[in-house]
């Protein structure tokens, strides 16, 4: 008797993974671009290219090297005041990086980032989960950018 | 809530364009948007139709300059709403814009209006940095407008936005604090609004300029004399 509901258990749960196992297929690889396009675009464009002297781009952007490991803290937080990226002086207010009205997990930051970082002509070593993780502990509590230009 | 104040206006658009095609064997003419009033002739002759203008305003631009529907007497002019911390589709809005600009930044044929809808924040300084930051050099050739920093100036430019067939209203989970669409509308030289574009898809975009130099040759036939002088 025990026997067979362990085994009932069992088959459960082989019925159950089995069902998930397609989450672990998931579409995942074109995560970055989907997110991009969801939280990033309306305001840097499709292309990454901007907006003027009012929103910065993120192609070509020099900035993306040399803040790299705020650059999780900086979509997880948003930014607001004077930022330089090519030269130029930005001020404008950036808001948290959210889908669905839910901020990134750190996955999905990872590959958002490994995605504008390696797109538009951009090349950056590719991130990992473990390395965004470990900026993100690292946060300052009040949200701010290019304080330090 | 989104969806229903795209469809607003691009129903009316579709509606209005359905009654008032273009008649054969003329040049092309763009439909008059928004109500319309048939009023009897006291004569006996045929009825008179008096179609809707856009509403009248008073604000002041980048420069200080005030703004009213009389600075584009005789003159077509394309408006939108929009505010200059907007985190949401008006960076797309106004570069889209932009790109229609352009062409006529020296063209005093037709002017362009972008009203604020947080005059709180949007103060003459922060539009006019604005502007400088979009690449306007010229206030005069593109306003970006407040209806000022009073109470009641916020309800009147949601008024207004409603006028020019944009939808606009403060909502906490929107975006920067409010909601509303990107909706160009094109007005011609007589107050109609003759043309109302979504400024966030491209084909939209592109019948704007193809429908503005058919606006301008409109009213060139109109004031022939005005052309020439210019």
């Amino acid at each position: 008797m025990r026997g067979k509901a362990l085994g009932l258990g069992l088959g459960a749960l082989g019925a159950v993974a089995c069902l998930s196992l397609p989450g672990c297929f998931s579409n995942n690889r074109h995560q970055g671009p989907r997110l991009y396009a969801q939280a990033c675009a309306g305001c840097h464009g499709d292309a990454g290219q901007g907006l003027a002297r009012l929103i910065p781009p993120l192609a070509g952007a020099d900035y993306l090297a040399a803040h790299r490991a705020e650059l999780p803290c900086l979509l997880r937080r948003g930014a607001h005041g004077p930022m330089t990226v090519n030269g130029i002086l930005y001020n404008q207010v950036m808001p948290a990086a959210r889908v669905d009205d839910r901020e990134l997990s750190p996955a999905r930051l990872t590959n958002l980032l490994n995605y504008i970082e390696n797109s538009w002509g951009n090349h950056a070593p590719p991130r990992t989960i473990q390395e965004v993780e470990r900026e993100l502990a690292g946060c300052p509590s009040t949200l701010g950018a290019g304080a330090s230009n | 809530m989104s969806i229903r104040f795209w469809l607003a206006p691009a129903l009316a658009a579709a509606l209005l364009t359905a009654c008032s095609g273009p008649a054969d064997h003329q040049a092309a003419r763009l439909p008059i948007l928004g109500e319309r009033d048939v009023r009897p002739n006291p004569n006996g002759g045929p009825a008179d139709t008096v179609y809707a203008t856009a509403p009248a305003f008073r604000a002041v631009d980048q420069a200080g300059t005030t703004v009213t529907n009389q600075t584009f007497a005789g003159r077509a002019y394309v408006t939108d709403f929009f505010f200059a911390t907007c985190p949401g589709i008006c960076p797309k809005m106004q570069g889209e814009l932009l790109k229609v600009f352009k062409p006529y930044a020296a063209d005093p044929r037709v002017g362009f209006v972008s009203f604020t809808i947080d005059p709180a924040h949007d103060s003459l300084p922060v539009l006019r940095d604005y502007a400088q930051r979009l690449g306007v050099a010229d206030p005069n050739r593109w306003h970006f407008v407040t209806t000022g920093r009073a109470a009641a100036a916020r309800d009147s430019v949601f008024g207004l936005a409603k006028g020019f067939f944009t939808a606009a209203q403060p909502e906490k989970a929107a975006p920067g604090g409010f909601a509303h669409n990107g909706t160009f509308a094109l007005v011609d030289d007589q107050g109609h609004v003759r043309g109302l574009y979504d400024s966030l898809n491209p084909t939209e975009v592109a019948r704007l300029q193809t429908e503005l130099p058919v606006l301008l040759a409109e009213i060139a036939e109109r004031h022939p004399k005005a052309t020439a002088a210019q």
